[in-house]
C-alpha cells in the first residue's frame, strides 16, 4: 500500500474546486430564464443527439454543463426518482426543490468523498402558475445550491453572460424576446478578443417548460420555429397573450414534420396522454 | 424513500448505475415492494377479496383505434362500482383497457404508463408499439403467482404505430392471458366477462376501414349487446348519466371522448334498440 502522506484538508478542497473549475470552464455555456409563458432553456450544443438540457417531470426541466457522462449520470438518476415519487405518492407531489435537495447531497457527497469530483454545473427548473411562481436552482459540483431569481447562466464565462441577462431579463417577455436575449448573451462571450460572435441556430438547444400545457410540459424547439424565432418572423405568433400559447402549436407543427415520433400537437386544456396524470386527477 | 438508507445523503448506486432503461427492472432494485408480482401472498384463493373489472372492446379504424370500456365493477354478485374508469392512455400514442381484478389491475396500468414515460425520457425516443406491447406482456407475466390465486389480470392494449409502413394499418391491438402474451388481434378484439358476447357482435358488424365515428359507435353497441347478456357488464346509465368510456388513437394522439360526446352516441344507440332490441 503506498504511504498516506498528511494534506491540510483546505488544499485537498481547493485542489479539487480548481479541477472541477477547469473542466466546467472549458465546455460551451447554457442558460435558463422565466418568460411569460413558461422557463426557457438555451445551451450552446453542436450535437443533435447528446443533449445538455432535457425533461425530468411534468413541470421539471434539467440542464446541465461539464462532462456529458457526468450529467447525464445525474440526469438518469433524476428521472428515476421523479418517476418512483410520481408512482409512490402522485405526479403532483413531484418538486423541483426536492430533486435540488437530492442533487446537492449527491453532488456534494461525490465532492468530499471522491477522488475527483463531478465536473458538472447543472440547472433543475420547475414551471409555476406564473412566472412569480417559477423555481430555478442552480447546483454547482461541490453541491451548493443557489436559488435563481428568474435567469441563471453556467458553464464558462457564466459570469459575463449572467449579466448580460441581467440587465435585460424580464419576466413577462415573449418567448421570441427570451429566445434572441439568450442568445445574445451566449454569444457576448467567446470570440476574438473576448468580442462578441454569432451561433447560428443548429448550434443551439431550445427547450421550454410550457406553463399552458397540462401534463408533461417540456419542449424542444427546432428546425423552423427556432429559426423563425431568432429572426424574428416568430414575433407574430409569440408576442400574443401570454393565456394564449400560439408558440406551442408552432412547436408542434415543427415536431410533426420530423421524422423522429414527437408527442403529438394538443391543445392547452388537452389532458397529458401519459402516465395516468389526466385522468387519475 | 430509498435515499434516506445511504448515510452520506446522496442517491443510492442503483439510482446513478448506467444499468436499465426499464423503469420495473429499477424498481426491482430500489422498490421492489412496489411491484405488483412481487409480494408474498397467504395460500389459498383470493378471488372474492377485491373488485372484478369487465368488458373492453377494441377496434382499429381507418385512421387509428379505438377503445371502450364498460363502467362498471362487481364483486360476486354486488355491483362494487357504477363508475369505474378502466381504459386509459397508456402513452401518447397507445391505450391500455383492464379486466379483472381492478386493484392489481390499476397498480399494473399505472405501473405501465410510467413504464412508457420514463424509457423516452431516458433514451430520449418512444419505444415501438411492439416494444410497448412485449412490455406489458412481461409484466403480466410478473404477476402469474397472484393470478393463480385469483387476483388475475388480463388487460388489452392498442395503440397507433408511427412505424407502419400503411396508415390504414397504423392501428394495432394486443391481447394478452394471464401467462403473458402477447397476441395480435386482426381488427377488433374483447375480454373480460362480455367479451364472448361483444366479440360476437363484433364479429358480425366489423369490417377493414371504418371511420372513428363508425367504430366509435360500434364499440357502444357492443358494448350494450355484452351488458344485455353478462350481468358483470353495466350498459349505458341513461338515469346517473354514467357512459362508457372511449379512446382513440390517432396519428393526433390519443384523446378521450367528452362525457357529452359518449352521452351522444349511447342515447342513439339506447334509442335504435327501442325499435330493436337485437341491434
Amino acid at each position: 500500500m503506498a504511504m498516506q502522506f498528511y494534506t491540510n484538508i483546505d488544499q485537498i478542497m481547493r485542489d479539487r474546486s480548481e479541477l472541477a473549475r477547469k473542466g466546467i470552464s472549458r465546455g460551451r455555456s447554457a442558460v435558463a430564464l422565466t418568460y411569460t409563458g413558461g422557463v426557457l432553456f438555451v445551451a450552446e450544443n453542436l450535437s443533435s443527439s447528446l443533449h445538455k438540457i432535457s425533461e425530468i417531470y411534468d413541470r421539471i426541466g434539467f440542464a446541465a454543463v461539464g462532462r456529458y457522462n457526468e450529467f447525464e449520470n445525474l440526469r438518469r438518476a433524476g428521472v428515476r426518482m421523479a418517476d418512483l415519487n410520481g408512482l409512490s405518492y402522485d405526479r403532483r407531489d413531484v418538486t423541483g426543490l426536492a430533486l435540488a435537495n437530492a442533487y446537492a447531497q449527491t453532488l456534494g457527497a461525490i465532492f468530499s468523498d471522491q477522488q475527483k469530483p463531478f465536473e458538472v454545473e447543472i440547472c433543475v427548473a420547475e414551471v409555476g402558475a406564473t412566472p412569480a411562481d417559477d423555481q430555478i436552482y442552480r447546483l454547482a459540483y461541490d453541491g451548493s445550491v443557489n436559488d435563481e431569481p428568474g435567469f441563471m447562466a453556467m458553464g464558462g464565462q457564466a459570469e459575463a453572460i449572467a449579466n448580460v441577462l441581467k440587465g435585460a431579463h424580464k419576466s413577462d417577455m415573449s418567448l421570441a424576446d427570451a429566445v434572441k436575449l439568450a442568445v445574445k448573451a451566449l454569444s457576448s462571450v467567446g470570440g476574438e478578443g473576448g468580442a462578441a460572435r454569432t451561433i447560428a441556430a443548429n448550434q443551439l438547444e431550445v427547450a421550454i417548460l410550457d406553463r399552458a400545457r397540462r401534463g408533461r410540459t417540456f419542449r424542444r424547439l427546432t428546425g423552423k420555429v427556432l429559426t423563425d424565432l431568432l429572426n424574428g418572423n416568430g414575433a407574430a405568433a409569440t408576442s400574443s397573450s401570454p393565456a394564449k400559447p400560439a408558440d406551442t402549436e408552432a412547436a408542434d407543427t415543427a415536431a410533426d414534420s420530423k421524422d423522429t415520433p414527437k408527442p403529438p400537437a394538443k391543445g392547452p386544456d388537452k389532458p397529458t396522454s401519459s402516465a395516468g396524470s389526466a385522468d387519475l386527477e | 424513500m430509498a435515499a434516506g438508507f445511504d448515510p452520506s445523503g446522496r442517491l443510492p448506486d442503483v439510482f446513478t448505475n448506467a444499468g436499465t432503461s426499464s423503469f420495473t427492472q429499477f424498481l426491482s432494485q430500489a422498490a421492489p415492494e412496489l411491484l405488483p408480482g412481487r409480494r408474498p401472498l397467504p395460500p389459498g384463493s383470493a378471488a372474492s377479496l377485491a373488485p372484478h373489472a369487465t368488458t373492453i372492446v377494441a377496434i382499429t379504424a381507418a385512421e387509428g383505434v379505438i377503445m371502450a370500456g364498460d363502467r362498471r365493477a362487481t364483486m360476486g354478485n354486488m355491483i362494487a362500482s357504477r363508475d369505474i374508469e378502466k381504459v386509459h392512455p397508456a402513452d401518447e400514442y397507445s391505450l391500455v383497457g383492464i379486466a379483472g381484478t381492478a386493484g392489481v389491475g390499476i397498480e399494473l396500468m399505472r405501473l405501465f404508463q410510467v413504464e412508457l414515460e420514463h424509457y423516452e425520457k431516458i433514451e430520449g425516443a418512444m419505444l415501438s408499439l411492439d416494444g410497448k406491447a412485449n412490455r406489458l406482456a412481461a409484466m403480466i407475466r410478473g404477476n402469474l403467482g397472484a393470478a393463480m390465486q385469483g387476483l388475475a389480470v388480463v388487460p388489452l392494449f392498442a395503440g397507433y404505430d408511427l412505424s407502419a409502413n400503411d396508415p390504414a394499418r397504423a392501428g394495432r391491438i394486443f391481447s394478452y392471458d394471464v401467462t403473458g402474451g402477447p397476441y395480435e388481434e386482426r381488427g377488433y378484439d374483447a375480454i373480460g366477462s362480455g367479451s364472448i358476447f361483444a366479440n360476437a357482435a363484433l364479429k358480425k358488424r366489423f369490417r377493414a376501414g371504418l371511420s372513428i365515428e363508425e367504430a366509435t359507435r360500434l364499440a357502444v353497441e357492443a358494448l350494450y349487446d355484452a351488458a344485455d347478456d353478462d350481468t358483470a357488464t353495466g350498459g349505458p346509465d341513461l338515469t346517473r348519466r354514467i357512459f362508457p368510456v372511449v379512446m382513440t388513437a390517432t396519428a393526433e394522439g390519443t384523446h378521450r371522448l367528452t362525457d357529452d360526446e359518449t352521452a351522444a352516441i349511447a342515447n342513439a344507440v339506447v334509442s335504435a334498440r327501442m325499435e330493436n332490441p337485437g341491434g
